[in-house]
């Protein structure tokens, strides 16, 4: 009996390691060890801290950050990076991108004269001191229709950071930085182009990080707890319904103040939340749903949350709407991409 | 038999033949599914939970669209005393092995395979998975 056992466990084992080749299964956490004893998720999370009544990140510097579509990668550490060497990456990554134009592999036609490339370090984008400072890559050029000196317009950006990924860096080898998300705005041509200069110097390696339905109701949990000054938007969650013939979304509004007043009689302990607290949260929220339309929310699944903090979608694609919580928001960000590393 | 929540019908009763084993199938992917199990636990006879209930919990290949929290599935398991078993049912190789693997189980539960009793078949699933 004890031979059958072992190879039945082998072969999901090995299932859960082949079946990103195959469609859109994904490889899982579900058998990490990253708690210790498998197939542990946390089972509380600290809330981010409330922002302080002095900005310590500055809202001017990060303002281009909000309002824009990110798609989210993570990134395992990348060998032999230094940030004084800022500059002369730019450089090196302008010519790459110079030369696979000339392969022809930058389609776009009758965009760029010629791409200029600006990296830099964004300080104050981490959680605490030991966390490496966020660095962000530009691609800026210039339309042929403007005249010559017109300003250059950013087309594309990336930007890799790490906030409060203290536990991942500290048992990471001496020649690496840790820098597990990265988020990109603009044409993917160029996303696939500056990732693979960056895996080819920096021997790392970026994959898309999806959230699944788990996730994103903490994050309607955690963000619908968020203190905002003026009136907030709507919370709306988004919820695809499978096994049809025709996909059907569903889309769920809640009026900012009620999902509050219900978070606050669900949440006990301030600056901590569980899990139980987010299920309970989340099952309210799907209660009054059935109540109404005599349809089960829990048997669909998640894909969008908003908020007025942010929005966040299943496939990995996060928008910031507040600059006060972007430090909280990339916080658990920051976690998803390193769970994904290891 | 297959059946999507319990308790069973009881005006099939007296036609239905005895009851070796009972797999309760949670897809990850589907909040319901682990609601639906809980309360269909309540309906269980105590006496089958000395070895003749397992969890199945299917749909492990898509952990992207999970929407259940392992530890609420780990702690049924520990407060049951049943097993965990884990599958993915897009795949035929496992879910023939799966498939396999619980024929071999209910064999046990019927009493079938002298010499192993589900009581100690169950203790020794759960003493491998604590390990």
């Amino acid at each position: 009996v004890a031979p059958g056992l072992m190879s039945a466990m082998e072969s999901v084992d090995g299932a859960v390691r082949t079946l990103p080749s195959i469609g859109r299964l994904s490889r899982g956490l579900l058998f990490g060890g990253v708690h210790g004893r498998v197939g542990l998720s946390p089972s509380s999370r600290l809330l981010p801290p409330a922002p302080p009544s002095q900005e310590n990140v500055d809202s001017q510097k990060t303002t281009f950050l909000l309002r824009k579509q990110w798609t989210l990668y993570s990134v395992t550490p990348l060998y032999r990076f230094s940030d004084t060497h800022l500059k002369d990456y730019a450089r090196l990554l302008s010519a790459f991108i110079a030369a696979e134009k000339q392969k022809g592999l930058a389609v776009e036609i009758g965009v760029e004269l010629g791409i200029k490339v600006a990296i830099s370090s964004l300080p104050d984008l981490r959680g605490s001191d030991r966390d490496q400072a966020a660095i962000l890559v530009q691609l800026s050029s210039r339309s042929p229709a403007s005249p010559k000196n017109s300003e250059e317009k950013v087309i594309w950006s990336g930007w890799f950071c790490s906030v409060s990924g203290d536990d991942f860096s500290e048992n990471v080898p001496e020649d690496f930085t840790c820098l597990p998300l990265f988020l990109a705005n603009g044409a993917e041509s160029y996303t696939s182009i500056v990732g693979s200069w960056f895996q080819k110097t920096f021997d790392c390696c970026f994959r898309r990080l999806a959230i699944s339905p788990l996730n994103l109701s903490w994050m309607a949990a955690m963000w619908t707890g968020c203190k905002v000054d003026k009136t907030a938007s709507a919370m709306e969650l988004v919820f695809s319904v499978p096994h049809l013939p025709q996909p059907l979304d569903i889309s769920y509004a809640i009026h900012p103040e009620d999902a509050k007043a219900l978070w606050d009689t669900v949440q006990k302990t301030p600056g901590e939340i569980t899990q139980e607290e987010v299920d309970v949260f989340m099952d309210c929220l799907y209660s009054h749903f059935h109540r109404h339309f005599k349809i089960r929310l829990s048997a669909t699944k998640l894909v969008k949350v908003s908020t007025a903090i942010a929005s966040a979608h299943c496939d990995g694609i996060i928008k910031f709407l507040q600059s006060q919580y972007l430090t909280g928001v990339l916080m658990l960000l920051t976690e998803l991409a390193i769970s994904q590393i290891q | 038999h297959l059946a999507t929540s319990l308790p069973l019908p009881s005006e099939r009763d007296h036609l239905r033949p005895r009851i070796d084993m009972i797999v309760f199938m949670i897809d990850i992917k589907s909040k319901y599914s682990l609601k639906n199990v809980e309360a269909s636990l309540a309906y269980v006879d105590a006496s089958f939970f000395l070895g003749k209930v397992c969890f199945l919990v299917t749909g492990v290949g898509r952990v992207n669209c999970c929407s259940i929290e392992m530890n609420a599935i780990w702690k049924l398991g520990e407060i049951y005393s049943s097993p965990v078993l884990f599958c993915e049912l897009e795949m035929e190789g496992i879910r023939v092995a799966t498939a396999q693997r619980l024929l071999r189980m209910l064999q046990i539960c019927a009493g079938h395979i002298p010499g192993v009793s589900a009581l100690s078949f169950g203790s020794l699933m759960r003493s491998s998975a604590n390990d």
